[in-house]
């Protein structure tokens, strides 16, 4: 009876109840983390594992192919950036006008990329854009008098591909993102930026913009990270892990490629780290950048 | 009111109405396109899409059902096709109803009392969302060889129970609630476990609406956890059988594009039935940051 009452005390209730965060959080986070830290200083083996110190993150340094995948994860997180914030944001800006009519529809279409998995969408898109001349994206090329091409066996043309499937897959996705920030900004402020007699791109510039900015960190936030870390996408348009000369051969493709299918967790495991430490300055700095660390100043 | 009236009407603003609806209409025909093409192809054989990519001409007298009748017809193919269907089904189901109710609890815990460690959890909440899963796969895949979960159901679903934003959007669904239904409940008798099963969890329904839906397309469309952890092909679930099929010889091909569309329907039928609730889960966290 005693211990039914402890249980049911107000002071031990709290801990019943966040008890499955804090087994899975010490089981399912923290021991991989730091698992996957101490695994990148040893070979693995089967059966038994050997310390190496640095040695996997110094062969890191001289692998060509990890700087391919490297350069290749930060081109596409870059245009990524660049095509998925801006573009989305003005989408947005129109959505919420009034002179756009069944917005509802339009809402609907724009996410169905996003409910697609991805193998799914990556079948569709190699099939656009192979080089056959009935591809579609042939199709357009010869429309324009270039003839055809093989899109997915030359590097400019593949990560072209791959922002093709990241724009069809996200701007619905980050369109609702603004949309539903530009629903939290009080419309008297636009009131009153009209009696003033600001200008359409005035009242973008000092009434949306920066109202718009805690949606701005959380989309640019979530795009490193998905930008960083793609994989699947590539592994999907090239119908495996192996593009032709890696040209879309990822951070996380190379992690994959070395873990699970040569069997060397801990070099693999090397790569993770970095991954990580470069996403995490990456997304420090631009949270610093953009103050979001900084005490509000009203 | 009037004056209102004739603005809507003037010949400026007819045409910045079909301007930015027709904008609309063409981005959304750009987007859509590739699903519709999928689907146009799925009625065509299976080595027309090998030759000639996803071809869209309209030409229905060529079109066939025979990839769906191939699909449905108890074949090999189509047993196999339907017991990953099936594995998806279970795996989503499972994983929703266990995810939801986990995490209602434990945002429950976090937002409704006052406690030493509250603040510490929380901020642990938010610090697993700022690691890529990517770099824990590799322990965990050895973690649940270690388990012997490999190859299990279980395998799939224990890792993802916990789903950080799932706890996130529920805490800030919980702390809009009035504090003042806790202590009433409590003058009338109730414990703490009831109070959170039957006084506080029906009033977040919304909430359970929002992020089950979230939770099952996650489910539904996971792909690179599956694809360690399921090793036998009786257990794959739909997106990691159908990646099976795409060999280079491409035999495959009928089952794979009409599979492929008939993969998306339960999705697409949950979105359209429950639009509402995914766009309030999906952007709880980008308003308030």
């Amino acid at each position: 009876m005693k211990s039914k009452n402890f249980l049911y005390s107000q002071k031990v209730a709290p801990y019943i109840f966040v008890l499955p965060f804090i087994l899975s959080f010490a089981i399912f986070w923290i021991y991989p983390l730091i698992t996957a830290f101490t695994m990148s200083f040893q070979d693995i083996g089967a059966i038994k594992s050997d310390w190496v110190g640095l040695a996997n993150y110094t062969k890191l340094l001289k692998d060509k192919v990890f700087m391919i995948a490297v350069s290749n994860s930060a081109k596409y997180m870059f245009f990524t950036l660049v095509l998925l914030i801006p573009f989305p944001m003005l989408f947005a800006v129109l959505m919420d006008s009034n002179i756009v009519k069944a917005k509802g529809v339009w809402k609907a279409i724009l996410y169905m990329p996003a409910l697609t998995s991805v193998v799914i969408s990556g079948t569709l898109f190699r099939l656009m854009f192979t080089e056959y001349k009935t591809g579609q994206m042939n199709l357009i090329s010869q429309a324009l008098g270039f003839g055809t091409y093989k899109w997915l066996k030359n590097g400019w043309s593949g990560m072209l591909a791959l922002l093709v499937v990241a724009c069809w897959r996200w701007t619905g996705v980050n369109m609702l993102y603004f949309l539903s920030g530009l629903k939290a900004i009080d419309t008297s402020l636009y009131e009153a930026a009209d009696i003033d007699g600001a200008s359409a791109i005035q009242k973008f510039r000092y009434v949306t913009l920066p109202l718009l900015k805690p949606t701005t960190v959380y989309v640019l936030t979530i795009s490193v990270y998905a930008g960083l870390s793609m994989f699947l996408e590539s592994y999907m348009l090239w119908a495996g892990n192996s593009s032709p000369n890696n040209i879309g051969l990822t951070i996380v493709g190379y992690l994959y490629k070395r873990g699970i299918e040569k069997n060397d967790m801990g070099y693999a495991c090397a790569v993770g780290v970095v991954l990580l430490v470069v996403a995490l300055i990456i997304n420090f700095v631009q949270l610093i950048l953009n103050g979001t660390f900084k005490k509000e100043e009203d | 009111m009037n004056k209102q009236k004739d603005l809507s009407h003037s010949p400026k603003r007819i045409l910045f109405t079909v301007l930015g609806t027709g904008f609309y209409a063409l981005l959304c025909a750009i987007i859509a396109f590739p699903l519709l093409a999928g689907l146009l192809a799925s009625f065509r054989p299976g080595t027309e899409l090998i030759r000639r990519g996803l071809s869209i001409d309209l030409d229905f007298s060529t079109m066939t059902l025979n990839n769906y009748k191939y699909l449905f017809g108890g074949n090999v193919d189509s047993q196999k096709y339907f017991m990953w269907y099936k594995n998806s089904l279970i795996i989503t189901l499972v994983s929703v109803v266990l995810t939801l109710f986990i995490c209602y609890f434990v945002a429950y815990g976090l937002t409704m009392y006052n406690f030493p460690l509250q603040n510490v959890l929380f901020t642990l909440v938010i610090a697993t969302m700022m690691v890529p899963f990517e770099i824990l796969m590799l322990p965990m895949y050895k973690e649940i060889i270690a388990l012997h979960l490999i190859d299990t159901y279980t395998g799939v679903i224990i890792t993802g129970l916990c789903s950080a934003s799932t706890i996130f959007f529920f805490r800030q669904y919980l702390g809009g609630l009035p504090k003042d239904l806790l202590s009433a409940a409590r003058i009338d008798g109730a414990n703490e476990y009831y109070i959170s099963v039957k006084i506080i969890l029906p009033l977040t329904k919304p909430a359970f609406a929002s992020m089950g839906i979230l939770c099952a397309m996650g489910a539904w469309n996971s792909i690179l956890w599956p694809l360690l952890v399921l090793k036998g092909a009786e257990k794959f679930t739909l997106p990691i059988g159908l990646n099976t099929l795409l060999t280079p010889y491409g035999n495959n091909y009928d089952v794979l594009i009409a599979g492929s569309m008939f993969g998306i329907l339960p999705i697409f039928v949950i979105f359209l039935l429950f639009q509402r609730y995914i766009i309030d889960g999906m952007t709880a966290g980008a308003v308030k940051g």
